[in-house]
Formats: C-alpha cells, sequence, structure tokens
C-alpha cells in the first residue's frame, strides 16, 4: 500500500521505501504527494462522526490538507474541493462511491466548509496556496477546480482564476448531489438551496445541550435543597427546551424571532411546574403566588436565551436580524429572570428560616 | 411583530451587472435569480447575509456587511465591551455553527 501513495512521484525511486508512511522521492518530498482514500466510511470513522457529533474533541475530527485521489484518476479527472473536517471530507467521499478524482483538501482547522468560509479559513488564499503546494498544476491537464457551495462566502472565484488560473466552479450545497453535478455539470435550484430539515436540527442537539450539562446539575442540586424535587427537575426542564426541543420544533413554533419562539415555548414548559407548585396546600396564599411566577419568570428567559443561541447554528439567520434580536430580547431575558429570582430567593429564605 | 429579519445590509446596483450569473449559482436562500439584462433580486427578506454574492461578484454590483449571525459570539463581545461585529464566530467554544 505505502508505494502506491504517490502517484506523483516515480515508482522506480519509490519502490524501496516500503517502510515510510510518505513518499520519500527528494524532487516531491513535502506535500506534493497525492494521499490515496476510498469511499468506504469504517466504523472508526462512524464512531469519530458521532463523537464530533456530541462535541467531543470537538477541535480533533482533523485530517491532513492536501491532495487525495479516489479512485484511479487520470490527469482529466475532476478535482473537488473540500475542508479538513472528518464529517466534510468523509460526506464528499462516500458520496463519490465509484468516481475517479481527486479531492483538494483545504486546511481549515478542522472546521465544516460553510463556517469556515464565514470565517475566510476556507477562502482564496488558503485555496491557492493549497494548489501551490500540491503541485496541482502538473497533476491535472485541465484548470477547473469544484467547489462546495457553501465554500462560496470565504472564496472570490475570480480572485482564485486571476491568481492560479483555476477556474472555479460551484458545485451542489449537499455532497450527496456530486455525482449528479458532475455528470450534468449543472446544479438545479435544489441542489443550490440550503434547507434545515428535522433531521439536521436533531443532529445538533448534542453540540448544543452537552456544554449546558454541568451548570443545569448545579442549580438543580442548590434547587433540590432550597424547594425540593419537583423544583430541582425545572432546570432540566427550561435547559432541555431551549437545546433539543427548540431546534426540534423550530419551524413549528409560532413567530419569526428565535427568541420569541423560545419564550413561548418556555412557559408552556414551565406551566406543569406552575401548577405542581400552586396545588401545594402546605404554602399560604401569598407565597404560592411567588412559588407560581418564579418558574414562569426564570424558565422562558433560560429557555428563550438558549433559542437565541441557536441561531449561530440555523442556516438562515441574518447577523442584521440577530443583531436586532439581541438588542430586543436580552434586556427582556435578564428583567423577567431577575424577578423571578427574586421571588425564588424570597420563598427560599423563608423555607430555611421557618420551614414552609 | 416579532420579525427581526426583514432588513438586510444587502444593496445591488442592477446597472454594474454583467450577467455572469455568479451570484445566482452562489446563493443559498435563491435571493438572485436569471434575468435577461442582468440578475434580478427577487428575495431580498431571504437574505442571510453570508456575503458569498458580494465576494464572487466580479464587478461590485452586490453589497453586504457579511458575517456569521452567531449570538453567542456576539453577546460574548457586547458584554466584554468588544465590538459586536469584528469578533467571528467563536466555533469550537461553545454552541455554533451548523455541522455542514
Amino acid at each position: 500500500m505505502t508505494e502506491k501513495i504517490s502517484s506523483a512521484c516515480s515508482r522506480s525511486s519509490c519502490a524501496p521505501v516500503t517502510e515510510t508512511p510518505v513518499c520519500g522521492c527528494p524532487s516531491n518530498a513535502g506535500s506534493s504527494e497525492i494521499r490515496p482514500t476510498t469511499s468506504t466510511i469504517s466504523f472508526a470513522n462512524k464512531l469519530d462522526h458521532f463523537l464530533a457529533r456530541w462535541g467531543v474533541n470537538r477541535m480533533g475530527h482533523i485530517i491532513v490538507p492536501g491532495l487525495y485521489r479516489l479512485g484511479v484518476p487520470t490527469p482529466d479527472s475532476p478535482v473537488i474541493v473540500t475542508a479538513n473536517y472528518t464529517l466534510s471530507f468523509d460526506a464528499v467521499r462516500s458520496a463519490l462511491k465509484g468516481a475517479d478524482c481527486y479531492i483538494l483538501i483545504l486546511d481549515t482547522n478542522g472546521v465544516n466548509v460553510w463556517c469556515a468560509a464565514g470565517k475566510g479559513t476556507f477562502g482564496t488564499d488558503e485555496l491557492v496556496r493549497r494548489i501551490d503546494v500540491t503541485g496541482l498544476v502538473s497533476v491535472v491537464n485541465h484548470r477547473v477546480l469544484v467547489l462546495p457551495q457553501l465554500g462560496a462566502p470565504g472564496v472570490s472565484a475570480h480572485e482564485v482564476q486571476r491568481k492560479s488560473g483555476f477556474r472555479v466552479e460551484y458545485g451542489p450545497v449537499r455532497a450527496r448531489d456530486l455525482p449528479a453535478f458532475l455528470s450534468t455539470r449543472k446544479a438545479t435550484p435544489e441542489m443550490r438551496r440550503v434547507t434545515f430539515p428535522v433531521i439536521d436540527r436533531v443532529v445538533l442537539t448534542p453540540v448544543e445541550f452537552v456544554p449546558a450539562v454541568l451548570p443545569t446539575i448545579i442549580v438543580a442540586v442548590v434547587l433540590y435543597f432550597l424547594a425540593g424535587p419537583v423544583a430541582a427537575l425545572a432546570p432540566f426542564a427550561a435547559v432541555l427546551a431551549g437545546t433539543v426541543l427548540f431546534p426540534a420544533l423550530l419551524p413549528l413554533l409560532p413567530t419569526k424571532d428565535f427568541s420569541t419562539k423560545g419564550l413561548i415555548l418556555g412557559v408552556i414548559v414551565a406551566l406543569p411546574f406552575s401548577v405542581t407548585f400552586v396545588s401545594n396546600p402546605v404554602l399560604p396564599s401569598w407565597a404560592i403566588s411567588l412559588a407560581a411566577l418564579a418558574p414562569l419568570l426564570i424558565m422562558p428567559a433560560v429557555t428563550a436565551y438558549l433559542a437565541l443561541n441557536f441561531t449561530g447554528a440555523s442556516t438562515f439567520t441574518s447577523r442584521t436580524g440577530v443583531k436586532k434580536e439581541i438588542f430586543r430580547y436580552i434586556p427582556v431575558m435578564v428583567a423577567i429572570a431577575a424577578i423571578g429570582v427574586v421571588c425564588g430567593a424570597i420563598l427560599g429564605i423563608l423555607h430555611l428560616m421557618r420551614g414552609i | 411583530m416579532f420579525d427581526s429579519y426583514r432588513e438586510t445590509t444587502l444593496k445591488y446596483y442592477p446597472d454594474r451587472c454583467i450577467n455572469c450569473r455568479r451570484c445566482t449559482q452562489v446563493c443559498p436562500h435563491g435571493v438572485f435569480a436569471e434575468g435577461k439584462e442582468h440578475a434580478e433580486l427577487v428575495n431580498a427578506p431571504a437574505c442571510m447575509e453570508c456575503g458569498a454574492c458580494a465576494g464572487n461578484c466580479p464587478v461590485q454590483a452586490i453589497e453586504v456587511e457579511s458575517g456569521v449571525g452567531c449570538a453567542a459570539a456576539m453577546i460574548g463581545a457586547a458584554l466584554w465591551g468588544k465590538d459586536m461585529d469584528s469578533g467571528g464566530c467563536g466555533c469550537g467554544k461553545g454552541s455554533c455553527c451548523g455541522e455542514k
């Protein structure tokens, strides 16, 4: 396998180097090698995808940038460009089953194409540099690159052509449409549209939920001692609503703003807690009002804040709109949460002092 | 009411357009459509300000203040007294970015 690693280096000079994993040709040393790859997604790949989805070692799901060959490409074979994030690369290579082509992987620090394009790491400069260091000019006869459409925010096609001589063709949004695109070199309007179906939203929920787990547990423990087991469930309900239910129900929730959608969902989730506290016969009536108010104020604020944060994961919110949401709703969230915490604190203090 | 997404910073100057159709290829939300003489701005409110059209327009017929609409990063910047528009998104640290 090792001697097949680089087709760019001549077999005669490379043949003896069977122990080293990379081609040892002096003339082609370094990154000009062409690494082989396949369309097979192994168990190890699947495990890696699973861990990436759960946010484990978030920035560690990387592939060595450079030129790869899939199948048995010729100098006329297409060159597909992607990011050095395992989920991106694996989506591309598995979609191209049976194809003979080159895959050029840019160094995006292990970030997916769209986000990397937004930051500019999947961009004109890196693309031109990668074309240069891989010696792509001498590998293929043509001067065409197929880029993912979602790489476009970071790339100026005309700049790439001017600087490298390669013409950029924007392929489809989704890797699974690559075979259809490559056969016609045309993307249908559907292939060009970004959607955000329920499966795409739900698959993001672990990354949303995991960072919130520890603070939620801490708050729950405190509430358990201050107000009992039912109250200890409230933070979990609010956080799960914001990080899991909200993404799942996104288009079904009324209003357009994420914050108001979150507030509505938060009220719905808080109601059972409110009702439970109201039906507690031990409390005096004024305390019942406070106990009913506290979850109705705090939980929607928490859920709405998490909902607003989901704009970063969504596929359609503009910066202008998100900024407007921040200025409109963050003060509201802070205010209602603060009033709710005061209600809860009064109850907690009385609970500790008088045992009600 | 409760729609913060009606206005965007997208500006289109059709008189400069050379009808290369790049914008119709790169826009993920069908904001531009192919036209006879020049590209047509058909769905401006759908713009998410990703900047793909402006960056790929060879004649600067499109302008947009592009940026990642990441609330976590912007709230962080606002809280620490930094410019909300300067920072990118803090991907990798918190909950941000669709894994496309």
